[in-house]
């Protein structure tokens, strides 16, 4: 009897032991986030005044000067890889919605999973062999293609899930009334399907917008305003890289100032969306 | 892929951008760390006067050579001579090197408790760098420094992870001082380290050395200048402990008298005279002599003139030496090969 | 393209009442029976659902056609040789493959423990208030780009690990155990390791936290009926239940470390060699592309370079396939609804 309480209460005290444990790993995951975002607000919420969202880069160990220029280079090459990209996605998510049970539509939905693997540095490189090579020169379409190329994988995923919620009467009653099937999806299963969508391209924007990889072999760099998309063009992830990598106290200072910038708009794009216009499945 | 469908690629790509004639309004360049503050200031400089913009990706001398190439910049910067099988690899024709500007190596340190004034020879260089010699309070350092409180403390060194005209200069000016360096590591611009933390660029050693107590890099001077590292005095040929400084580079330069017709790819490390600094070395942009597009040829050229003499004028500010007076003549006779 | 329009005429497991719908409806749920314009649609469809594969065998295939002269030099003596010598064109790729490995090693070490803990505790334990919040808090940590961790890595992580992990391990134990001998660098092994592990938590956490609450409540309420503890229904029940797709969550993250670039490089000390202890620098295959692939000019290293792209391009398909191919076996099938 003593020895079956005694096992009891160690059964008890285990239980709390390893339930208390759990608890210590939420802390502990939760630590670093706090820290990253501390730092981040702490170096660079100070350092992010008119000159850096205003003016182009400064020559090497000179101090001021802004990331005017990456900012919206950034914004131009994520906005092209998103006029690439997501046309390539939904319509592939959207055959894989309509596609269940097919074994070319399984391979094409496995690829795109296992595409979503590649490493982005990957990408960059061949990116850099297939647009860079033969058009002699880095260009912002170069690093655009590169990012749309990671983009594409993502949204068809979730584009594929967010048609397949939509109800099948949905189609079927398009269907019934006479109307050609692209018609039914473009005009009725597509805006059903909306929300959850716009979001999941959202999501997969921001990722993106934050990538740095695949655009050392594509975009490479501007320290001079460039627009023109067939040029090389500064994005804000690859100077925030030179900058943290280098010397100066000034440029490190720029870094953070970027960096937090660089996550205010990953934030809002990926948690905007979700306010707005609801939170897709998660995809396993 | 066969050069006409490059060709046409490019061109299909580029058609819109060309002017017919005149002189381009932006180019695309890439290369060495080394030159680059000043390059930097130069483009920045040139753009105001000018309004030609002239875009310089700091992405190391081996990425200069690599880029020019495979043409996928109007022109490219290094501090290590392209060698005649990388001039033969390129795809765009003959190349020449224009020299632009001189610069000095610097061994810098971060070593708590010596704030400055360390001294080295070329032999203990090498030791550290290949790994044999491996604390600060190492006899052989000890011997040199005198009355230097050395610390206890594990030498921590940084190299390039990069392809370097920097490490080119370095290990020229090792392998030239030491018969055990030049036939165990050599000369290059990327060369096999036994030890050491790897930085992108002149800017990532430098970024290495003031991040980490006890370590030892080599950066060129405006890098350590630029952020006040310590710099070490060295040994020269002579037998002089010399620092770093704008007169020492000068001098190292003084000593070197070039043949005429000579293709400018000279190394000057350990050179003779008692006050020259022994790691000191040329930079140099190289283009290619026959551009298909004309209208870039000319911008490259006026950029290069306007370096030539005018641009001199900033580099003292920025710890290089100008060019002596019988180089820029040579060099403006090979520009003309790009001009034509 | 007809074969697949073909399989794909039928739903493969109809809906019931699939019969009792209008002929008309039925005839135009099949895609062979439709309209010209509906075969241009379908057509379109297919066409970008093919770019997916295309894009992956394309990857492969440029690669795999630059890394050839590498291949054809080296051998497999590539995955051995440790001398990575631009001078004298010789390389080996072990040291990268090493500092991948090792690396993604101690990352996963430190985060599957903590990501199934932080799983279990928002699954089983947490109350909706607080379970929200951290879920929340590590989707944020998810979305960090990997240049930010660098910086954080650079500046925060690398002089704390440093100063206060391994200098004092290495000045205690360094002398007899070898893994934690001096000097302590700084950028290395461990802090290339740890960087990933913060990186990698939330994407591991998510889809334990999905394969755990794919566990039948059923499950757990019949042990705890025969008196078993929470931990017990949790470590006897739940856990072997969702193993498989623990498993699969684990090489999730697994492949995301392996493949993982800028952060790694920023603090990994970019040296081609087998350190001699876990403070010592290394190199992963992604850092020696992003480092050396924009500046090779030998032909025998960029091929060199390019053969560790296949090589890393290789393992992380191998290990998401494997990983995608658990995650979905759990899940029930690939487009199985959950």
């Amino acid at each position: 009897m003593t020895a079956h309480t005694f096992r009891d209460r160690r059964r008890r005290a285990v239980n709390r032991l390893m339930l208390a444990l759990t608890g210590v790993c939420a802390v502990l995951t939760v630590v670093p986030l706090v820290l990253i975002f501390g730092y981040l607000l702490r170096e660079g919420a100070s350092s992010i005044d008119l000159a850096f969202l205003t003016h182009t880069p400064k020559p090497t160990g000179e101090t001021g000067g802004g990331m005017a220029n990456g900012i919206v280079g950034t914004l131009e090459m994520v906005g092209l890889a998103a006029l690439i990209g997501l046309p390539v996605a939904i319509g592939a998510g959207m055959y894989l919605a309509e596609s269940t049970g097919s074994r070319f539509a399984t391979a094409v939905r496995f690829t795109a999973d296992v595409l979503n693997g590649v490493p982005s540095i990957v990408t960059g490189i061949f990116v850099y062999l297939l647009v860079v090579v033969p058009t002699g020169g880095f260009s912002a379409l170069a690093g655009s293609i590169a990012l749309a190329t990671m983009l594409v994988p993502m949204v068809t995923r979730t584009t594929e899930e967010m048609v397949r919620l939509v109800p099948r009467e949905m189609l079927e009653g398009g269907l019934a009334l006479g109307l050609p099937r692209w018609r039914t999806m473009l005009g009725i299963v597509l805006p059903a399907a909306r929300g959850g969508i716009i979001t999941g391209a959202l999501v997969g924007i921001a990722r993106i917008a934050g990538e740095t990889a695949p655009l050392l072999f594509t975009a490479l760099g501007n320290q001079f305003w460039q627009l023109d998309p067939r040029h090389p063009t500064a994005a804000l992830p690859l100077q925030i890289f030179s900058y943290a990598i280098s010397p100066y106290d000034d440029w490190h200072r720029q870094a953070w100032a970027g960096a937090l910038l660089l996550i205010l708009l990953v934030l809002t794009l990926s948690l905007g969306a979700r306010l707005v216009f609801g939170r897709p499945e998660r995809r396993a | 892929m066969t050069s006409t469908k490059r060709a046409l690629t490019a061109a299909a790509f580029a058609a819109a951008l060309l002017p017919s004639a005149g002189r381009a309004q932006a180019l695309n360049a890439a290369g060495a760390t080394f030159p680059a503050p000043l390059y930097t200031k130069w483009f920045s400089e040139y753009r105001t006067r000018t309004g030609v913009a002239i875009n310089y990706q700091a992405i190391g001398s081996g990425g200069g050579i690599k880029n020019l190439q495979e043409m996928t910049v109007d022109f490219g910067a290094t501090d290590g001579p392209m060698s005649d099988a990388e001039m033969a690899a390129a795809h765009g024709g003959p190349i020449v090197h224009i020299p632009t500007v001189l610069g000095a190596v610097t061994v810098t340190y971060n070593v708590p408790g010596v704030p400055t004034g360390l001294k080295l020879t070329p032999e203990v260089i090498g030791a550290i760098f290949n790994g044999t010699l491996r604390s600060w309070d190492d006899a052989r350092i000890r011997q040199l420094n005198p009355g230097v409180a050395l610390p206890h403390r594990g030498v921590i060194v940084a190299h390039r992870s990069d392809g370097s005209g920097t490490t080119y200069i370095f290990t020229d000016f090792l392998s030239s001082a030491s018969l055990s360096w030049r036939r165990a590591i050599g000369t290059g611009k990327a060369v096999s380290w036994p030890v050491g933390l790897g930085g992108r660029g002149n800017e990532g050693v430098a970024g290495i050395v003031k991040q980490t107590p006890g370590a030892i890099g080599y950066v060129e001077l405006a890098y350590a200048n630029q952020n006040r590292l310590p710099v070490a005095a060295i040994r020269n040929r002579a037998g002089s402990f010399v620092m770093p400084t704008l007169a020492s580079t000068t001098a190292a330069a003084a000593g070197v008298t070039l043949p005429a017709g000579s293709d400018l790819r000279v190394s000057i490390v350990n050179g003779p005279g008692a006050q020259a600094y022994p790691i000191a070395s040329f930079t140099w942009i190289i283009a290619y002599t026959n551009m298909r597009d004309r209208a870039k040829a000319r911008a490259i050229g006026d950029f290069l003139t306007w370096a030539l003499h005018d641009g001199q004028a900033y580099a003292a500010g920025l710890d290089y030496a100008p060019l002596p007076a019988g180089v820029v003549r040579l060099a403006e006779q090979r520009l003309r090969m790009v001009q034509r | 393209m007809t074969a697949v329009g073909e399989r794909d005429a039928a739903p493969a497991a109809g809906p019931p009442g699939e019969e009792a719908k209008p002929a008309a409806v039925r005839a135009a749920m099949r895609w062979h029976q439709s309209s010209r314009s509906d075969r241009a649609w379908r057509r379109l469809l297919v066409g970008f659902g093919l770019t997916i594969p295309v894009l992956l065998v394309g990857i492969a295939a440029l690669l795999a056609h630059g890394a050839w002269p590498a291949l054809k030099k080296f051998g497999g003596g590539f995955l051995t040789g440790s001398q990575w010598d631009p001078v004298s064109d010789a390389f080996g790729g072990w040291p990268f493959v090493f500092g991948t490995l090792a690396s993604s090693l101690i990352a996963v070490l430190i985060a599957v423990p903590l990501s199934i803990g932080l799983a279990l505790f928002l699954t089983e334990l947490a109350p909706r208030w607080l379970a929200a919040p951290i879920g929340f808090a590590t989707e944020l940590l998810a979305a960090i780009p990997s240049v930010v961790y660098g910086l954080w890595g650079i500046f925060v992580l690398v002089p704390f690990l440093r100063d206060w992990v391994e200098t004092p391990l290495s000045d205690r134990l360094g002398g007899h155990l070898g893994i934690f001998e001096g000097p302590a660098y700084g950028p290395g092994l461990l802090s290339g390791g740890v960087i990933l592990a913060i990186m990698i938590v939330p994407f591991v956490s998510a889809v334990s936290r999905e394969v755990i609450s794919a566990v039948p409540r059923a499950q757990r309420e019949a042990a705890l009926a025969l008196g078993a503890t929470r931990w017990e229904t949790t470590w006897q029940i739940v856990l072997p239940f969702a193993r498989a797709g623990l498993i699969g969550a684990v090489m999730l993250g697994l492949g995301r470390a392996i493949g993982e670039t800028m952060a790694v490089t920023m603090v990994i000390g970019n040296t081609p060699q087998v350190p001699h202890s876990l403070f010592g620098p290394a190199y992963t295959m992604a850092s020696v592309l992003a480092n050396e692939f924009a500046e090779a000019s030998g032909d025998v290293h960029r091929s060199a370079l390019m053969l560790v792209a296949l090589l890393l391009l290789g393992i992380t398909l191998v290990i998401n396939a494997c990983a995608r191919a658990l995650v979905w076996h759990v899940n029930r099938g690939p487009g199985g609804s959950r």
